[in-house]
């Protein structure tokens, strides 16, 4: 039991970053627009998040710190594709290459340094349930707000105006924008939103998951969280089936390697990638399903015409 | 003040060749400022940065001679694999995964002297360059295919199957392929003479660089002056076009991927024939991922893509002379390598747009 | 012949102009395999850089490159050193073997020495810690100090070094319960933190109460603070990040090394040769024994001096591997080559070695 309980509480962990900056993405791509910059801003997030922490001595700053950092280099990744145009692609490229140099840059002095740990909730009588408590009434606030947030995104992209036209948006810009709504500002937006969730994301990192700064502490999982959108189809509720599955196939590898179980490490360690391709081809196989979702306009430019 | 785009009716000429040109201003400003910043000369610092690594053209230093080597050898892995990619990109097939073909193609080719360690003829030689090219196409078959059969993202299988390789060939040089003579140590048996590409005269200059040339001018030719150049090109901007011209959407995704993946196998080969020496854990500093920017930077133009892999490689290069005599961080080095790309793709949108600052009346006098 | 003689004019003219400043300092250059920021293997290389400008001050100048990938970027990054007029070279990787000799042939006056590696050459040194030392002794502790008589072990790749040290562990942790567990998670990785924590958390779940790692990050340590449970510190002391869980750390201090090679190169004396140094020479230290009773620190004490000594050895033979056969003579302990190459388990470990 007690083992059962330690195994789901480290899958929440690890799967709580790559919900959060998911999330954010799949806002950004609903809205038509690909930011393969998620790393990056990750990191950012992430040494942004510790350094604030450090110096203000309050976990809830870092986070705001994390989002705002995020928030910030994702404008700059807006202003290009959005203002000028440029190719997506490329510039979130560049955007990951960028980010990962300014948070090493940033982040010279505090490595080495023991951060300040975002805690877990503890709530008298209901933490203390044996089992359950730990698991829904005790993790740390980000937790929660990986799901809330999750929540949020479904319930705004389907079920008000706003959701409407950032769908409108990406479907076709050109109708979108016939229509009268700003394609750009909308975009804007949605780019923005996403990079304070991956800035989220890092600062998860930072402060909750492994409360320190090391350079590529990120580790990869930007690129994951980006899969974990198309994994989705571009649904909320999918997406998170898919952070935590994802998180689930990696400690149950750490698990059965503890075990000893004699499988090579490299198999276990290579599966939340071969699981995700099989997935997608699962769950593209099924054209109506992925025709419905996929934004029409992803990556594409566009420049309103007057 | 507003800041307005205009399509232009056509590319402008003129600004082809001016924008690199003025993003390099840019970037040179900017450096200046940030090296200033630091307490550096920043004039010497731009020239450590951009000007060192090509010296020689002036300097005529036999000693400086040495940069330009390293200059052709880092970038012609990443020309290989851009010009392929430019031709992948311009048919809106996204192969993201040219790391993973690199990977597969050093497998491949690597399993040779692996399995016949005493195998030495020119035949060996040509036999690891093939195998190279086929385990990148092999590789890069599983996207493709996953794509056709169903439509499953290709931008997302190719990048999972990076990730997937990279653990095969660890699995491989830590276990099954590992030198028996090697101390334990993860790499297979180094590779020697015919195992290994040859290099021109004493310098260190190798076969890969002219097959990075070759294959530059081969798919500038196919690309610009054959029919299956005009298919991809058709299919890429006009899907719906391309379809009623009877081009096939899932051959263009074939070939993109297999023509990229080969290339990619390709250079990965060639690094380990040389610049490596022998299978181990990392072979290659993400070359597959550097070679989309290449790709982009080079206006997914396969000569476009050579010009460009030289210039990132001499990012690379300057950022590692700044390192050592100006004593600036490896993070300043890509921080500035980043700025550099923002700045190039921001001045290409000079090319396809006319960017005006309309003031706050103009704006509403249009309106 | 005529390349020769521009380059011998643009020598001369170089080195008349550059000769107030070459003849003062010695440049002495390291190559690091990862960032100096990784906060722990190279993060302690670049210390001992930091301690041979200190300790030498005017008289040398030092460089480093870092972050440069074991491959095909290694012979570039060396040779750029070396044609920087370095005098002495620190490649400080496994990776960086080949690339090494290759460019040593090349500048036979340059010296150089090459961490962790085993080949040689008039110009090339190598030298290592013997961690494994380290290692016995903390395999002793945990042994005393564990409740559930099973600890975790989390691991980045199956080379030799790593290999003895999981050894040399349990060696050390048998003397004093031989029927201590251990168990085991490779994270192929050197530093992800989250994967770390990760790992320390699911072996704490599966009933061990003690971690070591062969992973450079914190989180390991910082995760058995937070349940509770104990820890070692790994590369670097961690007592910050772990107050009341680290017991003690496995630190490489290079710094002593670094300038005693230093100082050779300077006054002539350089010469080429493995030196393969541990508690004794000072090149592996073990952090403060913290949080536990004075009984087990005055054992931990006791070890440590005897390793110095050379009375005790941790790999002393007859030695039972995981398949039965034995290896090493009784009273004789394994010899260097046999520990540099280790790649089987001692009898007692249930993990499976990655072959």
């Amino acid at each position: 039991m007690n083992e059962l309980l330690s195994v789901i509480l480290t899958i929440i962990t690890a799967s709580t970053p790559l919900l959060l900056a998911a999330i954010g993405e799949l806002v950004v791509e609903r809205s038509g627009v690909l930011n393969l910059g998620v790393e990056g801003m990750m990191a950012i997030g992430a040494v942004c998040g510790f350094g604030a922490a450090l110096a203000t001595g309050s976990p809830l700053i870092g986070v705001v710190a994390a989002i705002a950092a995020g928030a910030a280099l994702s404008m700059l990744f807006g202003f290009m594709t959005l203002i000028l145009v440029s190719n997506q692609v490329a510039t979130g490229l560049a955007l990951t290459l960028l980010g990962l140099g300014l948070a090493g840059l940033v982040g010279e002095g505090y490595v080495g340094q023991p951060g300040v740990k975002l805690g877990k909730i503890d709530l008298p009588v209901l933490t203390d349930i044996p089992f359950i408590g730990p698991i829904v009434f005790g993790e740390d606030i980000l937790v929660y707000a990986a799901l809330a947030l999750m929540l949020a995104v479904a319930y705004v992209l389907f079920r008000t105006k706003m959701g409407l036209i950032i769908r409108a948006v990406g479907d076709s810009h050109q109708s979108a924008h016939a229509l009268g709504y700003g394609v750009v500002p909308v975009r804007y937006a949605c780019v923005v939103f996403g990079g304070g969730c991956a800035g989220l994301a890092g600062g998860y990192l930072s402060l909750a998951y492994t409360p320190q700064w090391i350079e590529n502490m990120t580790a990869g999982r930007g690129w994951i969280s980006l899969a974990l959108v198309v994994f989705g189809s571009w649904l909320p509720w999918r997406v998170a089936i898919g952070a935590y599955l994802f998180g689930t196939v990696m400690i149950l590898g750490f698990s059965l390697q503890a075990i000893g179980a004699g499988i090579p490490s490299q198999l276990l360690s290579s599966l939340p990638y071969i699981v995700t391709i099989v997935a997608l081809v699962v769950i593209s196989g099924n054209r109506a399903l992925t025709r419905a979702n996929t934004p029409a306009c992803l990556g594409q430019p566009f420049v309103p015409d007057r | 003040m507003r800041l307005v785009l205009e399509k232009r009716a056509e590319r402008s000429r003129r600004m082809t060749v001016l924008s690199p040109v003025i993003a390099i201003a840019l970037t040179l400003i900017t450096g200046a400022i940030v090296f200033t910043f630091m307490g550096l000369d920043p004039l010497e610092a731009l020239y450590v940065y951009f000007l060192d690594p090509v010296k020689y053209f002036w300097t005529r230093n036999p000693d400086d001679f040495w940069s330009l080597e390293q200059l052709a050898v880092k970038a012609a892995p990443l020309a290989l694999i851009g010009a392929g990619l430019s031709v992948s990109y311009l048919a809106n097939v996204w192969n993201i995964g040219a790391e993973g073909q690199l990977t597969a193609g050093a497998v491949a080719g690597g399993a040779i002297p692996v399995f016949f360690p005493e195998w030495q003829s020119p035949l060996t030689l040509v036999a690891m360059l093939l195998m190279g090219a086929a385990g990148g196409m092999a590789w890069s078959a599983i996207p493709a295919f996953l794509k056709n059969r169903f439509n499953a993202s290709e931008i997302l299988t190719s990048l999972m199957l990076v990730y997937v390789v990279q653990l095969i060939l660890d699995w491989l040089v830590r276990g099954p392929w590992r030198d028996p003579a090697g101390h334990n140590f993860p790499q297979t048996v180094p590779f020697t003479g015919w195992q290994t590409l040859p290099v021109f005269g004493d310098s260190t200059i190798h076969l890969g660089v002219l097959f990075a040339v070759v294959a530059a001018i081969a798919l500038a030719f196919l690309m610009g002056s054959t029919l299956k150049g005009f298919e991809i090109r058709v299919l890429g901007t006009a899907p719906r076009a391309g379809r009623f011209a009877g081009f096939s959407r899932e051959g263009a995704v074939w070939f993109c991927f297999l023509l990229s993946g080969g290339l990619a196998g390709l250079a990965g080969i060639g690094e380990v024939m040389n610049t490596v020496g022998q299978l181990q854990p990392s072979i290659s500093p993400g070359y597959g991922f550097t070679a989309i920017i290449v790709a982009f930077l080079g206006r997914l133009n396969p000569v476009g893509a050579l010009v460009a892999a030289v210039v990132l490689a001499i990012s690379y290069l300057g950022g590692e002379a700044a390192q050592v005599t100006l004593g600036v961080s490896d993070k300043i080095a890509r921080v500035f390598q980043g700025i550099l790309l923002f700045y190039i793709l921001a001045c290409d949108t000079l090319i396809l747009y006319r960017v005006k600052l309309l003031s706050r009346a103009t704006v509403e006098l249009r309106a | 012949m005529k390349k020769w003689l521009a380059l011998a004019t643009i020598l001369a003219v170089g080195m008349t102009a550059g000769a107030a400043n070459a003849a003062d300092k010695l440049k002495a250059c390291w190559v690091y395999v990862g960032p100096v920021g990784d906060g722990g293997y190279t993060y302690q290389h670049d210390l001992g850089r930091k301690a041979v400008e200190k300790e030498l001050g005017d008289k040398v100048e030092t460089k480093y490159l870092e972050n440069v990938a074991e491959g095909p970027d290694a012979e570039r990054a060396i040779e750029r050193l070396a044609r920087e007029k370095c005098k002495i070279i620190f490649t400080t990787s496994f990776g960086f073997m080949d690339a090494t000799i290759k460019v040593a042939k090349k500048f036979p006056k340059v010296k150089f020495e090459h961490a962790t590696g085993y080949k040689q050459a008039p110009n090339v040194a190598t030298y290592n810690a013997r961690f494994y030392e380290g290692r016995y002794v903390m395999g002793q502790i945990a042994a005393k100090m564990s409740k559930s008589g099973v600890a975790g072990y989390i691991v980045s790749f199956p080379i030799p070094e790593v290999v003895m040290g999981i050894n040399s562990f349990m060696l050390g942790a048998q003397s004093v319960n031989p029927n201590f567990k251990v168990k085991i998670v490779w994270v192929n990785s050197w530093y992800d933190p989250g994967k770390e924590a990760d790992a320390a958390k699911v072996m704490f779940g599966q009933g061990a109460d003690i971690m070591v790692q062969h992973t450079d990050s914190t989180a390991a340590l910082q995760i058995a603070e937070e349940q509770g449970k104990l820890g070692f510190g790994q590369s670097s002391d961690m007592i910050k990040f772990a107050p009341k869980a680290q017991l003690s750390a496995n630190t490489d201090d290079w710094d002593g090394y670094y300038v005693q090679e230093v100082k050779k190169v300077l006054d002539g004396s350089w010469k080429s040769g493995d030196t393969w140094g541990g508690m004794a020479q000072g090149m592996v230290v073990l952090a403060p024994f913290t949080n536990m009773p004075d009984d087990v620190k005055k054992m931990a004490e006791d070890s440590v001096a005897k390793i110095k000594s050379g009375e005790l050895l941790p790999f002393k033979g007859p030695i039972t591997k995981q398949d039965g056969t034995v290896a090493g003579e009784a009273g004789k302990s394994l010899s260097d080559q046999d520990i540099n190459s280790m790649n089987w388990y001692v009898k007692g470990i249930d993990d499976k070695l990655p072959q």
